[in-house]
C-alpha cells in the first residue's frame, strides 16, 4: 500500500519535473517553473524518508537522525553557496554541482553493488554503467570547475594520440566489464572506476577554454544519464524519469552551443581546439597593424552624438563586474534618447546565457537585450557599437580568412557599425587564442584598461 | 637630430609641414625643429608661435642644411643642392611622374621619402597624406562650387516662393568624392554619386548620397589598393551615364585619378548640355583635367555658361587646416621612423610602408617599390578554388550529402531499434518497463528542452542540476541499510546530492528573480 503510495507520488513528481523543464523556456513561466521543481521535488523527498524509514534494516530512528543530518548539510552547504556566489562564477558552480552528481552516482553504484550480492547479469550492467557515467562526470566537472576558476590553465592539454587514449579507456572498460560479469567481485569494478575517472579528467582536459559552455551543458547531460542508470540499478522509475529529462535537456543545450559555434558536437567533445598553436600563430601574423586609442572622455563624446549604440558584452566584462556601470550607461542613454541594445553571442562567456544573467543582475530590461541573429542586421545602421571584454565573438575573421581556427563561426559582425569601440585589457589574444583583425581597422578605436573603471570614466564624462 | 621645415617654394603653396602643434610633438620625438622664417606665414602660423612651440627660426640656407627636410612639395633643383649629403627629405615627390627628380635626389646622396606614395594598406593611413590632401580638396570643391552656383544647396518654400535644392553628382567615391558628397550634403543638395568600383556604393549611401549605377561596367582593383583604368566597352556605357547625369545636374565634381593621371570623364558635349549657371570642379585639373574643358588652375566659363573650375591650389586654400593635417602625417611618420624616441632616424626596408615610400637611399635608387598586397584581401588562393563551382552542381551536392546523411541516420536509428529490441528481448521484465520509461522521458525532455529562450539557458541548467540531484532518492533508500559501510558511503553520497538540490534550486531561483521586463 505505502509503496504504491510512494510511487504514486514519484510520478506526481516526474510530472512536475516536466513542468518545470517547459516552464523554464520562456522568462514569463520561469519563476513558476521553479516553484514546480521545487514542489515535486519536496514530495519527492518526503515520500523518500517515509519510504526509506519503512524499509530501514536497523532502528528508524538512527536511519531518521542520518537522513536528518544529511539534509542539514545539504541545506546549509547549498543555501550558504548559492546565496555567497557571484553571478560571475556562476559557470564554475555549476560546474562543480555536476561533479557532486557525479560523485554521488558512484557511490549509490558501489551501494548498489554490496547489498546486491547475487544479481543477475542485467543488473551488474546497470550498476557498471552507473558507475562509468558517474566517475566521467565526477573528474570531468572538477576538470571543468578548476579550468573556469582559472585554478587550471584553459588551454587544452593534447597528449599525443588523445583520441586512442580515451578509445583505449572505453576498450580496457568493456573488457572490466566482460571480467565483472565473468566473476563479479569489487576489482574489475574498482579498476574500471579509476580508468574512468582518468578518462573524464583527460576528457575535458583536452577541450580548450573556448568550448566551457559546451562542456557544461554536456556534464549536465552526464549527470543526467548518470542519475537515469542509478534509477536502472535500483529499480526506480522516478530516477529515471528524472535522469533521461536532464539527460537529453544536456545534450539538445550542446547541440544549440555547438551550432552556435558551427562546430560539430563531435569536434568539440575529442577536444584539442586551437591546438595547433603553430598555425595559429602564423595565420595571425599578417592580422598585425596599428590600432587607434581613445580614452573615455573621447567615447562619452561619441555616445553624445550618436543615435544608435549596440553593446556586445563577452567574458570580459564578467571578469571586471563591469555590468553595474554598463547599466547605468544604459540608463542614461536611454533617458536621453539613445536607442540602446545588446547584442548577445551565444557562446559569449563560459556558460550558455552567461551574459544574460549578469546583465539582469545589473537590471537591464531583458527586451533590449537581443541575440545575435536579431541584432546582425541592425550593426549597419547602428552609431557606436561598444565591445565590452568580447572578442572571439567579434572576430572578423571568423568570416573572412578562411585559414583561421574560427572560421565559420558566426560572429557579431560589429566591423559594420560606423564607429566601434573596444574595451580591453591589453592586445591579447581571446579565449581561442586567435588574433583579431578588428582592433586594427579603421572604425575601430581601442579603449585600454579595466572595463569597469572606464564604463563608469563614461558615465562620469557623460 | 634636427628636422628643417622650410618655407614652400611653388607659387601661390600656401601649406607649410609643420605647424606649433606638430613642432612640439615632433619634440616630443626627440628631434630638434628649425624653421624657416615666415615659413607659416600663409598659413596664418606666425614665427613667433613656432618659437613658443619650441622651434628655432633660421634662414633658408640652414633649414636645407639640417638632418631632416619635411616640406609639402618637392624641393627645386637649388634646394637639392643645398642638402647635405646623407640628409633625409620628406614631401611629396610624385617620382613615378618625375624621374629627373629622382636622379637629382639620387645625385645628391639624400634619402628621400615620397608622402604621396604610401602603401594603402589600413596600418599606413595614419601618415597617409593623399587622403588628407583629398579629403581637404572634397569639402573645398564643394565650397567653391557654392560661389559660383548662382542660387542656394538647400530648398526653400517661402513666402516669395520655392527654389528646389541642388543636385550634385559627384565621380570617384575615394575620400575626395566622400568628402565632397559629405560637405555638399550637409549643405542640403541631393547628392548622387557614381563610382566604377561597385562595392563603393555602400559608402556612398552611408554618406546620404544615391548610388548611380553604369550598367554592367566594373573596375578589378588592383593589389595595391589604387583602382585601375576601364576597359573600353566599359568606358562606352559609363560615358553614356555621366552624360544623362551631369545634363540634371547643378554641380558637377569629378575625382578621378588613376595613378596622377586624370581620364577624361566629362566631354566637351557633354559640358555643352548642362543648364547655364551649372559648376563643374575638377578635382584632377593637376593631372590634366577629368572634363576637357577643365584648364589647371584655371576658372573657365563655356559658351553656354557652364563653369569649370581646375584650381590645383584647392588645399591651400585652407592652408591652415590642411597644414594642421599633414604635418600630423609628418608626425606620425616620423614616430614610425623613430621607435626609440630618441630623435635617430632609422629607416627599416623591411617594412612595406616604409619600403614604399623610400625613392632613394645612400646612393641607391629604390624606386619603384616591390608591389604591397593589401593587407585586407582575403587569402587568394581560398576564392578561386571555390568560385569555379557552380551553383547548381552545388546545391546537388549538398542534397546528396543531407541524403546520405539522412540514409546513415536512419540505417543508425534502425540499427539501434535492432539492438535494443534485443537487449529488451533478453532482459527481465522489470527491465522492460524501465527502459519503456527511460525512452519516453527522453524524449519528452528533448521536445520541452527544444524551444527554450536562450536567454534562460543558465538558470535552466542550475534547475536541471539541481533536479538530477534526484539521485538523493537512491541514496536516502540505502542510508537504512544493516551494513555500516553502505550507510556511511549513503550519507556521502546524499549529503552532496542535497547539496546539489538545494544550492541547484536556489541559484535558479535567484537568476531566474533577475530578469525583469521595463515596466512601461
Amino acid at each position: 500500500m505505502l509503496t504504491s503510495l510512494v510511487q504514486a507520488v514519484y510520478l506526481v513528481a516526474a510530472v512536475l519535473f516536466v513542468l518545470s523543464l517547459a516552464g523554464l523556456s520562456k522568462q514569463e513561466t520561469a519563476r513558476r517553473g521553479n516553484a514546480l521543481g521545487m514542489v515535486g521535488m519536496g514530495l519527492a523527498l518526503v515520500a523518500t524518508v517515509v519510504l526509506a524509514l519503512q524499509e530501514s534494516e536497523r532502528d528508524p530512528l538512527v536511519t531518521l537522525l542520518l537522513i536528518a543530518l544529511v539534509l542539514v548539510i545539504g541545506i546549509t552547504v547549498g543555501t550558504w553557496r548559492a546565496r555567497s556566489v557571484e553571478m560571475t562564477q556562476m559557470p564554475e558552480m555549476i560546474a562543480i554541482l555536476h561533479s557532486f552528481v557525479g560523485v554521488a552516482a558512484v557511490l549509490v553504484g558501489y551501494n548498489s553493488y554490496l547489498t546486491d550480492t547475487h544479481a543477475d547479469a542485467v543488473h551488474l550492467v546497470e550498476v557498471f554503467l552507473g558507475v562509468l557515467i558517474g566517475a566521467v562526470t565526477f573528474t570531468g566537472s572538477v576538470v571543468a570547475y578548476l579550468k573556469l576558476s582559472a585554478r587550471m590553465k584553459s588551454a587544452p592539454l593534447t597528449l599525443p594520440g588523445r583520441n586512442w587514449m580515451n578509445l583505449g579507456a572505453l576498450v580496457a572498460s568493456a573488457g572490466a566489464l566482460g571480467w565483472f560479469l565473468a566473476a563479479p567481485s569489487a576489482v574489475p569494478l574498482v579498476l574500471m572506476t579509476v580508468v574512468a575517472l582518468a578518462l573524464g579528467w583527460h576528457l575535458v582536459a583536452a577541450i580548450g577554454g573556448g568550448d566551457m559552455p559546451v562542456v557544461v551543458s554536456m556534464l549536465n547531460s552526464y549527470s543526467g544519464w548518470a542519475a537515469a542508470a542509478a534509477g536502472f540499478m535500483l529499480g526506480n522509475d522516478l530516477l529515471i524519469v528524472t535522469g533521461a529529462l536532464v539527460g537529453s535537456s544536456g545534450a539538445i543545450l550542446s547541440y544549440i552551443m555547438c551550432r552556435a559555434m558551427n562546430r560539430s558536437f563531435i569536434s568539440v567533445i575529442l577536444g584539442g581546439f586551437g591546438a595547433e598553436g603553430g598555425t595559429v600563430a602564423s595565420s595571425s601574423a599578417e592580422a598585425t597593424g596599428t590600432h587607434t586609442e581613445v580614452d573615455a572622455a573621447e567615447v562619452a563624446e561619441m555616445l553624445k552624438g550618436a543615435g544608435s549604440v549596440v553593446i556586445t558584452p563577452g567574458y570580459g566584462m564578467a571578469v571586471a563586474k563591469a555590468q553595474y556601470p554598463v547599466a547605468e550607461l544604459v540608463a542614461r542613454l536611454r533617458a536621453s534618447g539613445v536607442d540602446v541594445k545588446f547584442g548577445v553571442h551565444p557562446v559569449a562567456g563560459r556558460l550558455p546565457g552567461h551574459m544574460n544573467v549578469l546583465l539582469a543582475e545589473a537590471k537591464v530590461p531583458y527586451d533590449v537585450v537581443l541575440e545575435m541573429d536579431e541584432v546582425n542586421d541592425d550593426l549597419a545602421d547602428t552609431d557606436v557599437v561598444l565591445v565590452i571584454g568580447a572578442n572571439d565573438t567579434v572576430n572578423p575573421a571568423a568570416l573572412e580568412d578562411p585559414g583561421s581556427p574560427i572560421a565559420g563561426m558566426p560572429v557579431l559582425e560589429v566591423w559594420k557599425a560606423k564607429q566601434v569601440v573596444v574595451f580591453k585589457r591589453s592586445m591579447a589574444t581571446g579565449y581561442a587564442g586567435v588574433q583579431n583583425p578588428l582592433f586594427f581597422r579603421e572604425n575601430t578605436a581601442m579603449l585600454f584598461g579595466d572595463a569597469k573603471d572606464q564604463v563608469e570614466r563614461i558615465v562620469a564624462a557623460l | 637630430m634636427r628636422i628643417g621645415v622650410p618655407k614652400e617654394g611653388r607659387p601661390g603653396e600656401r601649406l607649410v609641414a609643420a605647424t606649433p602643434a606638430t613642432v612640439a610633438r615632433l619634440a616630443k620625438l626627440g628631434y630638434e625643429v628649425v624653421v624657416e622664417h615666415g615659413a607659416g606665414a600663409a598659413a596664418s602660423f606666425p614665427d613667433e608661435a613656432y618659437a613658443d612651440a619650441g622651434a628655432a627660426l633660421a634662414d633658408a640656407a640652414e633649414v636645407w642644411a639640417s638632418d631632416v627636410v619635411t616640406a609639402v612639395n618637392a624641393p627645386a633643383d637649388a634646394q637639392v643642392a643645398a642638402m647635405t649629403p646623407g640628409a633625409t627629405l620628406v614631401a611629396m615627390l610624385a617620382p613615378a611622374q618625375h624621374p629627373e627628380r629622382v636622379a637629382a635626389l639620387h645625385a645628391r646622396g639624400v634619402t628621400a621619402l615620397a608622402l604621396d606614395a604610401v602603401p594603402r594598406i589600413s596600418r599606413a593611413q595614419a601618415l597617409d597624406v593623399l587622403s588628407t590632401m583629398s579629403n581637404v580638396a572634397g569639402y573645398r570643391a564643394v565650397i567653391e562650387a557654392a560661389e559660383e552656383f548662382g542660387g542656394m544647396f538647400t530648398g526653400q518654400v517661402t513666402a516669395a516662393g520655392k527654389t528646389p535644392p541642388a543636385t550634385v553628382f559627384v565621380i570617384g567615391a575615394g575620400v575626395a568624392g566622400l568628402a565632397a558628397i559629405g560637405a555638399a550634403g550637409s549643405l542640403g543638395a541631393q547628392v548622387r554619386a557614381f563610382d566604377v568600383r561597385p562595392e563603393v556604393g555602400e559608402q556612398i549611401e552611408s554618406m546620404g548620397a544615391t548610388f548611380v549605377q553604369a550598367e554592367v561596367a566594373q573596375q578589378e582593383v588592383s593589389a595595391d589598393g589604387y583602382a585601375s583604368a576601364l576597359t573600353a566597352e566599359q568606358e562606352r556605357l559609363t560615358a553614356q551615364m555621366y552624360a544623362a547625369e551631369s545634363a540634371q545636374a547643378d554641380i558637377v565634381i569629378t575625382t578621378a585619378l588613376v595613378r596622377g593621371t586624370a581620364p577624361r570623364t566629362i566631354t566637351a558635349e557633354m559640358v555643352a548640355a548642362m543648364r547655364p549657371g551649372s559648376v563643374v570642379v575638377d578635382l584632377a585639373a593637376s593631372g590634366g583635367g577629368n572634363c576637357e574643358l577643365t584648364v589647371p588652375g584655371e576658372k573657365v566659363v563655356s559658351p553656354n555658361g557652364v563653369t569649370v573650375l581646375g584650381y590645383t591650389d584647392l588645399t591651400s586654400r585652407m592652408a591652415r587646416h590642411t597644414s594642421q593635417l599633414f604635418g600630423t602625417n609628418v608626425v606620425n611618420l616620423l614616430a614610425l621612423l623613430t621607435p626609440g624616441k630618441d630623435g635617430a632616424l632609422t629607416l627599416d626596408l623591411g617594412d612595406p610602408v616604409q619600403r614604399g615610400m623610400a625613392v632613394t637611399r645612400d646612393g641607391e635608387v629604390l624606386w619603384p617599390p616591390p608591389p604591397v598586397q593589401v593587407s585586407a584581401a582575403p587569402a587568394p588562393e581560398a576564392t578561386p578554388a571555390v568560385a569555379p563551382v557552380d551553383p547548381a552542381e552545388k546545391a546537388r551536392a549538398a542534397r546528396e550529402a543531407a541524403h546520405r546523411k539522412g540514409q546513415r541516420q536512419m540505417v543508425g536509428l534502425a540499427l539501434g531499434a535492432v539492438l535494443l529490441a534485443l537487449a529488451i528481448t533478453f532482459s527481465p521484465a522489470a527491465f522492460l518497463g524501465h527502459i519503456t520509461v527511460f525512452v519516453l522521458a527522453v524524449f519528452v525532455g528533448y521536445y520541452v528542452i527544444s524551444n527554450v529562450s536562450h536567454s534562460l539557458h543558465t538558470p535552466l541548467m542550475a534547475q536541471t542540476n539541481a533536479i538530477s540531484g534526484i539521485i538523493l532518492v537512491g541514496a536516502l533508500l540505502q542510508i537504512g541499510s544493516d551494513s555500516w559501510l553502505v550507510s556511511t558511503l549513503a550519507v556521502v553520497a546524499a549529503a552532496v546530492a542535497s547539496i546539489n538540490i538545494f544550492g541547484g534550486f536556489l541559484v535558479a531561483f535567484r537568476m531566474i528573480g533577475m530578469f525583469r521586463k521595463e515596466e512601461a
